[in-house]
């Protein structure tokens, strides 16, 4: 066959058709996967949140997104309230994010009834691999800098060695270290905050970071 | 044409990553790990053997003055779909991947075999260049993993080989990508002389 000549409407035609097939097929596989990728996304998000707060068997009985200013710079914190099995509260997990070493370092973090750590992940980092990108595993139970098990309801937010606090710092990543401890005491401050008055929501508070 | 000798020209010959120094961004930046590596060969095989196929069909219904913008649009497309369906059903390598998926678009190899070999030859040597370029740089960058990995980490595809103690962190990071790729050319040419 030979091959069509480059006049003006032949191009047009040919540009026209071609974007016209492909956003069909595009609008095709976008209508079945769509639903797979929600569920996928609920997934990891309910996984994370059994998995921080230590527990099997829950429902999340409440979901809240709050907006503060942070900084000069409006942070999104969701906060999922938890219930076990038989209905009883014990305690929430909180979405909540900060600057890191290389970008946004995002966090979920547990909380019981009292303001105890009962666990985190990591959602979201571009932190160095090999170095700030150890924090997934730096703060468990059994990392050096282990927060689980914290109490943050005295007040005194958690700070790492450098600065004068009694957190280890991840070797070499001091700065993602700060970042991941600064989520930490944002994901506390939301947590109590709605815990204090749970009806009067987040429109009136804008306290900034915990630095 | 011989499908074996286009097959193989891919792989050996003008391999992408150690022949024709194609691609290099994904290519250094994807390879912290084999699986990492091997995955994003996968992906770009999947969208060049797509793309070759496709183009190689359009071939004569294309205008010359447009063409380029037709094979970007039809590859980009490509990558969309992977993309979604990554997304959908394999969420752990498209969370290791990121960015660098969408990025396939501007691979340069995609457009390059779009170019040098769709445009010019039939749909089914078209289909085994795509095959033998895809296989040749999946290839190198689970090599280039594989090495990197047990270097930095002391581990080869996750199962681990060599204590924490003597595992150098440079080969995880960018320099060591390209340390470790100048070397692996340097043997690829050896061998080729030999």
């Amino acid at each position: 066959m030979k091959k069509l000549e480059s006049s003006l409407t032949n191009m047009v035609v040919v540009l026209v058709a071609v974007a016209v097939i492909t956003g069909g097929l595009l609008a095709w596989v976008n209508n079945f996967t769509a639903e797979p990728i929600r569920v996928q996304k609920e997934l990891v998000l309910a996984e994370g949140i059994k998995s921080v707060m230590g527990v099997d068997d829950i429902t999340v009985t409440e979901k809240d997104t709050i907006t503060e200013n942070v900084d000069g710079k409006d942070c999104e914190f969701v906060l999922h309230k938890v219930s076990d099995a038989t209905g009883k509260f014990i305690g929430a997990a909180v979405e909540s994010s900060s600057m890191g070493f290389g970008g946004d370092l995002k966090l979920l973090v547990g909380f019981d009834a009292e303001g105890k750590v009962l666990g985190y992940t990591v959602l979201q980092h571009s932190e160095t691999p090999g170095l700030g990108a150890k924090a997934d595993k730096w703060f468990q139970k059994d990392g050096k800098g282990n927060i689980i098990g914290r109490d943050l309801s005295d007040g005194k937010p958690l700070v790492v060695d450098k600065d004068g606090g009694d957190v280890d710092a991840i070797t070499a990543s001091t700065i993602t270290t700060r970042a991941f401890l600064k989520a930490v005491n944002q994901a506390y401050a939301v947590y109590a905050g709605q815990d204090a008055d749970a009806s009067s929501g987040a429109s009136k508070r804008a306290h900034s970071g915990e630095e | 044409m011989n499908c074996f000798k286009i097959l193989m020209n891919g792989i050996v010959k003008e391999n992408p990553t150690f022949v024709l120094l194609l691609g290099m961004c994904p290519t250094l930046a994807t390879t912290t790990s084999a699986v990492n590596g091997m995955s994003m060969g996968l992906a770009t095989m999947f969208v060049l053997i797509c793309s070759n196929l496709a183009i190689s069909l359009i071939k004569s219904l294309t205008p010359d003055m447009v063409r380029i913008p037709v094979f970007v649009v039809v590859i980009a497309s490509f990558v969309t779909i992977l993309q979604m369906c990554l997304e959908a059903y394999l969420p752990s390598i498209n969370k290791s991947l990121g960015i660098y998926i969408p990025l396939i678009v501007v691979n340069c190899i995609i457009l390059g075999r779009a170019e040098a070999f769709a445009c010019k030859n039939g749909p089914v040597a078209s289909l085994f260049d795509g095959i033998g370029i895809g296989l040749g740089f999946t290839l190198a960058l689970t090599v280039l993993g594989m090495v990197r990995e047990l270097l930095g980490a002391g581990s080869v595809f996750g199962v681990v080989l060599l204590p924490e103690t003597y595992n150098v962190l440079l080969f995880v990071l960018p320099p060591g990508a390209f340390i470790t790729l100048g070397f692996l050319i340097a043997i690829v040419n050896k061998f080729k002389k030999a």
